[in-house]
């Protein structure tokens, strides 16, 4: 079964950020607070306090799968935003 | 709602009137453009200050023959990405050389405001719960600019000779 | 060599960055929502994309100083992770600058006479151009002053910074278009008129994204003192009358469509007749002498046009006389030439460099270049005043910065969006199909074989990457959660502009290369004598390659 997740960009530095247990926000996704989906609608509400007081932005939901204690989102969208960009970049030589 | 005219906080004068209100006799009002179109040989008869507000989609050309009639001109902004006004401002004021009052009202941001004031309104309302002193700032945010527009007589801003003339 | 500001020009930069970092701080206390925000952001050219805030900086028509480049890579080191990305509109990006960072980095760019201004949200845009102007062999004139003086009345305009769309103008006045003017809003051409005067062919309507057009000639000679009022005509209708009930058409490009060239040709006439009362748009020689003198050819030293020096490295160093053959151009100038930094390394990123690469290049563009260099709509780069008996040395210089790929023009030299990695809208990624192409046809003789061909590739149906007018075009997509590829073909972006047609149904993602490899063969196997991939597929049409594409599945 598929859980959901609420995911934003921080608004200071544009950081990916999941919404945790606890209210906060971490930028890792196993940090992040998975819940059902008839929960979700309520988790995502509970948003709106960060967006409120400026620390996060665009706060929505996204579905994830929980396998041996690990999160992945479901969409590729959603696991590059987690894990970062799939390529490269150039360094310095 | 608070006007700025002037560059100053100013006692909004005009009452807009709806499509079926009645007018108030002696007293600054403004209609839409249907109420001026379908009443207006009744409203021939208004002894006071006529004004009329414009929708985004209404072009002033809609009123072209009748511009000698008003005495303001309501400019919507129904949302402030809706940049169509600002044509209109201009073309009232270098094509048909309206004289009166041009107002900008509805969604408008004190981030235009310097721009529309370039374009010709000389009134702006702002929407309810703006702040009045940062918008009256903002209407100084450029010293310069790069082209001419519809603000020359009493221009705020520097631009390069060859544009000012 | 290149425009420099005067008093008028720095005062309304450094006003716009207040402006522009007072409307951080009232986002940061929220004052402003992001609702709000996001449209006053945009137009100073920051995005929110997939992992941070992405900065687009200005590049006019893509020249740019040693000083300014060096002041690029300042900002790549201390803001952002040490590198830039090249665009298709000549532009900059920064991936991962802060949000409270960024008006300080404007102040950065503003030292050395550059801006964000209006590098995204529906204004008009960075004003693109030849990057070979003033040294290409085939122009009428130097386009850059034109640009620069469209640059300038367009810069904060106050009747048209709330457009229906975002806009975009280019600029050439070559024979050979490298400025994409038949994909843009405005496309202007300087052309001579039968009494040898200048002026423009202007098009209109052009452009890509969801729904692409070729642009449509308005008007086959523009008196060149006309300019701006004709642009205000065009911009002031279609800021009237634009679609603003649907996103997606809203651009220019649907209005012509709409109303038909025809009738908005009448429009656009009217509306100029109209304003002709108004001189002040006249342009009366003096700004536009102003402007042309910053432009002024530098003064070259008298040269012979040959170079036995370079010859005889040419003929017992194979490596640099294919960099020679495919990334040297002629100069107007005899004894110089023009040299093309291939982006496009085997397997990187196309379009990137690091800050040591760009410190690295300004050094070789002071040392051999004149100190400038331009930046090209196929994302790379040009120093466009190289002395012939200097080549050598600067090849060896590429060489060791790994600039010197010699595939300028060829299937290796790939343009690209940012794609899934990076960007918002991106539906699949674009970069790692780029990287995988460029693996596969690594061979340089294979290259050369399959001559001149474009692959373009975009992540989404906007159409960054410009996949319609690539000879090959690849546009990813999702597809039940998977990435696939729709692949385009006949597309060009040149004199010979054309949108490509769809082949097929589309490849999943691992087998996007081998398609692009199936089109490729079909090509050597079936072309004729002297013909590119594109005169043979114009040629046969679509059903080889349907036929040999598809056989496999």
């Amino acid at each position: 079964m598929n859980y959901r997740m609420v995911t934003a960009n921080t608004l200071k530095e544009g950081a990916v950020v999941f919404m945790t247990a606890s209210g906060g926000w971490s930028q890792n996704v196993n940090d992040g607070k998975t819940v059902t989906a008839e929960e979700a609608d309520t988790l995502l509400e509970s948003a709106a306090a960060s967006v409120a007081d400026c620390s996060i932005v665009a706060p929505y939901l996204i579905e994830v799968e929980v396998a041996g204690g690990k999160v992945r989102p479901v969409r590729l969208r959603e696991q590059i935003r987690a894990k970062g960009p799939t390529i490269q970049f150039r360094t310095s030589a | 709602m608070p006007l700025i005219k002037d560059g100053a906080v100013a006692e909004d004068s005009w009452t807009t009137v709806g499509e079926d209100d009645p007018i108030p006799g002696g007293k600054a009002v403004i209609v839409g453009l249907t109420r001026w179109k379908d009443s207006a040989d009744d409203l021939s008869g208004h002894n006071g200050p006529l004004g009329v507000r414009l929708k985004s989609d209404e072009p002033p050309e809609l009123i072209a023959k009748d511009l000698g009639r008003f005495d303001l001109i309501a400019l919507e902004f129904p949302n402030f990405n809706d940049g169509r006004a600002f044509s209109y401002a201009r073309l009232l004021r270098e094509r048909y050389r309206f004289t009166g009052e041009i107002r900008a009202v509805g969604d408008v941001l004190q981030d235009q405001l310097f721009f529309m004031r370039r374009c010709g309104f000389d009134s702006l309302e702002l929407k309810e719960g703006r702040n009045v002193d940062t918008a009256i700032d903002a209407l100084g945010d450029f010293t310069v600019a790069y082209q001419p527009a519809s603000d020359e007589k009493d221009a705020p801003v520097k631009v390069r000779d060859w544009a000012s003339n | 060599m290149m425009y420099q500001y005067d008093e008028i020009d720095k005062t309304l930069v450094k006003e716009r960055v207040d402006q522009y970092r007072d409307q951080v701080a009232r986002r940061m206390r929220g004052e402003l929502s992001e609702e709000e925000f996001r449209p006053l952001r945009l137009r100073n050219g920051l995005y929110m994309q997939l992992h941070a805030y992405m900065l687009r900086v200005a590049i006019p028509y893509g020249l740019l100083s040693s000083t300014q480049l060096r002041k690029l890579a300042l900002i790549a080191r201390e803001y952002d992770r040490g590198y830039g990305h090249f665009t298709t509109r000549q532009n900059i990006q920064y991936n991962w600058p802060n949000l409270e960072d960024t008006p300080d980095i404007l102040d950065h760019l503003a030292e050395v006479e550059m801006n964000a201004i209006q590098t995204s949200g529906n204004v008009n845009r960075n004003v693109t151009s030849d990057p070979y102007a003033g040294v290409a062999r085939d122009e009428i004139e130097d386009p850059r002053p034109y640009c620069e003086i469209v640059r300038q009345f367009l810069t904060l305009h106050p009747e048209f910074s709330f457009l229906p769309r975002k806009f975009k103008v280019a600029v050439t006045a070559a024979e050979t278009d490298r400025a994409a003017i038949n994909v843009h809003d405005i496309g202007l051409r300087i052309v001579k008129n039968d009494a040898g005067e200048v002026g423009f062919k202007v098009l209109v309507g052009g452009g890509l994204g969801r729904t692409p057009f070729i642009g449509k000639v308005i008007r086959d000679f523009l008196p060149k003192e006309e300019l701006l009022r004709y642009l205000q005509a065009i911009l002031r209708v279609y800021n009237m009358e634009g679609r603003r009930d649907n996103l997606f058409k809203a651009r220019i490009k649907i209005l012509v469509h709409e109303l038909g060239t025809e009738r908005f040709t009448e429009k656009i006439e009217a509306e100029y007749e109209a304003s002709k009362s108004d001189t002040r748009l006249l342009m009366d020689g003096i700004e536009e002498d102003r402007i042309r003198a910053f432009f002024t050819p530098p003064t070259y030293e008298s040269l012979s046009d040959d170079a036995p020096d370079v010859d005889a490295e040419a003929a017992g160093n194979p490596a640099f006389a294919d960099w020679l053959n495919r990334n040297v151009v002629a100069h107007k100038q005899p004894g110089y030439a023009i040299v093309n930094i291939s982006l496009k390394p085997m397997g990187e990123a196309p379009g990137d460099a690091t800050a040591e690469q760009m410190d690295a290049v300004a050094d070789l563009a002071d040392q051999y270049s004149l100190g400038h260099l331009r930046v090209t709509h196929r994302q790379n780069l040009v120093l466009a005043d190289v002395r012939k008996q200097d080549l050598v040395a600067l090849w060896k210089a590429l060489v060791a910065l790994d600039f010197a790929t010699p595939n300028i023009e060829r299937i290796t030299d790939i343009i690209s969006c940012p794609g899934l990695d990076y960007c918002n809208l991106a539906t699949a990624r674009s970069i790692p199909v780029a990287q995988r192409i460029s693996q596969r046809f690594a061979d340089m003789k294979r290259q050369y074989d399959i001559g001149e061909i474009r692959i373009n590739i975009s992540g989404c149906i906007n159409a960054c990457g410009h996949h319609h007018v690539g000879h090959i075009g690849i546009l990813g997509l999702e597809k039940n959660g998977e990435e696939s590829y729709q692949i385009t073909l006949g597309g060009s972006s040149d004199v010979d502009a054309d949108i490509g047609k769809r082949i097929g149904p589309a490849f999943a993602s691992e087998d996007v290369v081998d398609a692009v490899e199936t089109l490729v063969n079909t090509y050597l196997d079936i072309r004729q004598d002297g013909e590119r991939f594109l005169d043979t597929y114009r040629r046969v049409g679509q059903d080889p390659f349907k036929e040999r594409l598809y056989a496999a599945y």
